[in-house]
């Protein structure tokens, strides 16, 4: 009986049907790796709260109140007109659009050379390039790593490939769109992202999450960047999804020598978000950056989870997330820097600032630091408060409303995460984004 | 302009003014001067509308209107302005940025257009020069990494910005080294108007020579217990309070 199965059994039933469905695809090394992913995640299941990495943030039962039994994917009508609203509009970028995990090549723009940058369907380039992509996919984030790489692992077909050949500039960003449409029924998506940014290469890449419709829509994606020597890297994820929304979303950055990576995480939208941001920091004189930014309302429960691992000496990493929570909403922050005994002369630094707007509302944080190298600099803290009544009180006493003076405040916290996004046409886009949310909330 | 009749304050149940009655019309200059304690800058809180404060008693009546009444915004945009003792510092939120939201949010207020960029940069450098402000702190972050001196004239600087009716200066001249003190007087000097008047908080009679007050008066226990000429405000530079303080718990007692 269907009704009495259970949602990790349905995404079993769900990968049969999607075996099946692959006629051809399913052979060869990637198929290898969904195997022995779906078997992987059979064995082990949804993460347990007892499992620490999961403690404050119980998706297996989310997904089994939401999703049941539906853990397939819908089909989609939304047509160029209906997406338009999602995109990124006015800037000059290659983007792609996602709907319930398909590629629409029709409702996408390609405007970069490919000998600039390379720009496929992850399906569409293993087959072109088999053993490369092949080998490539899970190299980083590994299957047993997480329950929910697994699982993405075994579906893993549609997502993005980008390569960035050695010595290049990529000329325009790319914007990869995920639209989930729930609006016909509860769906699911299973993004594979596969980004290799070549030597002394340079790419800015963007993920957008959105959603529409009353039904629960579970996106469950990972990515993957392998930077080489020399390479420069700005990744920015926005998460603007609607309240039905449970994501799960896992990124594993592998860093060679002299590379600089930036990734900056903004948080918007979404009922349940789950963030796993892993950096392997693998070589000298790597800088690698993470910046967060989640402000949450209703019932949002948004968790970021980031380990930066330094294993060779001479890097720097540097993390800055931080946290408005109004109603009743839960932010989790669980940063992890280990520093290796090789991992000599590391500079790393963590800070987790949060404001809690409502007495309703939960922060966790857990800063964490694990050190093995004896000549590092490293430090981390976390704060959390309510917005000052005496900074409101001076801008009130020159005429502001209330109203105005907190959304200029909000403004200035989270403004300091933004600044970090290099690119301008891309700050300026989420400095609009995040002004438009707070005119919201405080017709400012 | 400003009429306060027996205001009474308490801030976490203990009372702090006692009954304080104060008459200031447009064009005068008042100095409050007192020791320690006396509620000097309580009394400038309360007429901006600092919230901690409670009012417990008495009225007060600005251009008609009963000021207490009014939230800290609207007293603002009435034109009261008070120069804090210590201004705060906002991280994240320009000078320049926080006083055009200000300008226009008044400017709305009195039912006029708001200034639009090229007017409000035209404004923002008249009155810098009034305060010798250099264009660099304004766009800086409010008042963060600011030295003391620099503080206080953008406090001033804010008030030419905003062009109040009442601006109350709190301690404005307290730890300000002689060339800072004579940058922000003349600053107040040359902002006075005829239809303008300024209370000016201090514990010093020092600035009072650059302010020159039409009134003086002291505050000691929450109430004025002595009001006079600027000549008082001599006396008590070499005196000090205690003779004040004794007069004043002799017709207590």
């Amino acid at each position: 009986m269907e009704t009495t199965t259970d949602t990790k059994n349905s995404f079993i039933n769900t990968f049969r049907e999607f075996e099946a469905g692959l006629n051809g695809s399913a052979q060869g090394s990637l198929h290898e790796k969904r195997k022995e992913a779906i078997s992987l995640f059979e064995k082990t299941g949804f993460p347990p709260t007892r499992d620490e990495e999961y403690r404050y943030t119980n998706i297996a039962k989310a997904l089994q109140k939401s999703l049941g039994s539906n853990t397939g994917q819908l089909e989609s009508d939304m047509d160029a007109q209906a997406i338009e609203g999602f995109l990124f509009k006015g800037l000059e970028a290659n983007q792609l659009v996602f709907i319930n995990g398909r590629f629409k090549p029709g409702l996408s723009q390609i405007i970069s050379d490919p000998k600039n940058i390379l720009i496929q369907e992850l399906s569409e380039a293993y087959k072109e390039q088999p053993e490369k992509v092949g080998a490539a996919i899970s190299k980083h984030a590994k299957p047993e790593s997480d329950a929910f790489v697994a699982l993405n692992t075994a579906f893993a077909h549609n997502g993005v490939y980008i390569e960035v050949p050695d010595n290049t500039v990529a000329e325009h960003p790319v914007v990869l769109n995920f639209i989930s449409d729930g609006t016909k029924g509860t769906t699911t998506s299973m993004p594979r992202n596969l980004f290799l940014v070549g030597r002394s290469a340079s790419v800015s890449i963007v993920e957008a999450f959105s959603s529409i419709g009353e039904n629960t829509t579970f996106t469950n994606i990972v990515t993957e960047i392998d930077v080489q020597q020399n390479a420069q890297v700005q990744f920015v994820k926005l998460q603007t999804e609607e309240d039905k929304a449970i994501q799960v979303n896992n990124t594993h950055i592998y860093q060679q020598a002299d590379s600089r990576v930036t990734t900056t995480t903004i948080s918007l939208g979404g009922n349940l978000i789950r963030n796993n941001l892993n950096y392997a920091v693998d070589a000298k004189n790597c800088e690698s950056n993470m910046y967060g930014l989640y402000y949450l309302h209703g019932n949002q429960h948004v968790d970021n989870h980031t380990v930066v691992d330094h294993r060779q000496p001479h890097c720097e990493s540097n993390e800055l997330y931080k946290g408005i929570m109004d109603d009743s909403s839960t932010g989790v922050f669980n940063g992890k820097i280990y520093v290796r005994q090789a991992a000599q002369k590391t500079n790393a630094f963590q800070s987790n600032k949060n404001l809690l707007l409502s007495d309703n509302a939960t922060i966790n944080t857990k800063p964490q630091l694990e050190i093995w190298a004896d000549d590092v600099k490293c430090s981390h803290g976390a704060t959390t408060g309510q917005i000052d009544q005496e900074q409101i009180f001076y801008l009130r006493s020159r005429g502001l409303s209330r109203e105005s003076a907190q959304a200029l405040l909000l403004f200035a916290f989270a403004g300091e995460i933004i600044e970090h996004i290099s690119l301008e046409p891309l700050r300026a886009y989420f400095t609009d984004i995040l002004e438009m949310k707070l005119k919201a909330k405080y017709q400012g | 302009m400003l009429s306060i009749k027996n205001l009474q304050a308490s801030i976490n149940d203990q009372p702090i003014l006692k009954g304080i009655n104060l008459e200031i019309k447009a064009g005068e200059v008042h100095a409050i001067m007192g020791p320690n304690g006396s509620g000097k800058s309580t009394l400038a809180s309360v007429l901006a509308g600092r919230e901690e404060y409670e009012v417990t008693g008495g009225s007060v009546t600005f251009n008609g209107k009963d000021l207490l009444d009014l939230a800290p915004e609207d007293r603002a945009r009435e034109g009261v302005f008070l120069a804090f003792q210590y201004p705060v510092e906002i991280p994240g939120v320009s000078t320049t940025n926080f006083l055009k939201t200000a300008i226009n949010q008044v400017r709305e207020y009195r039912g006029q257009d708001p200034l639009d960029a090229v007017s409000f940069l035209k404004l923002v450098k008249e009155k810098m020069n009034l305060v010798e402000m250099n264009q660099s702190l304004l766009s800086r972050a409010l008042n963060e990494g600011f030295s003391g001196g620099e503080k206080k004239r953008n406090e001033i600087f804010q008030m030419a910005m905003l062009e109040p009716t009442l601006s109350i200066l709190d301690e404005t001249d307290s730890g300000l080294d002689i060339d800072a003190l004579r940058i922000v007087a003349n600053g107040v000097t040359k902002l006075k108007r005829p239809d303008s008047a300024t209370i000016v908080v201090t514990h010093y009679q020092r600035l009072l020579d650059y302010i020159v007050p039409d009134y003086v008066h002291v505050l000691y226990k929450g109430r004025i217990v002595k009001s006079g000429s600027k000549e008082l405000a001599l006396e008590l530079e070499e005196k000090g309070y205690d003779w004040i303080k004794e007069e004043a718990d002799n017709i207590q007692a």
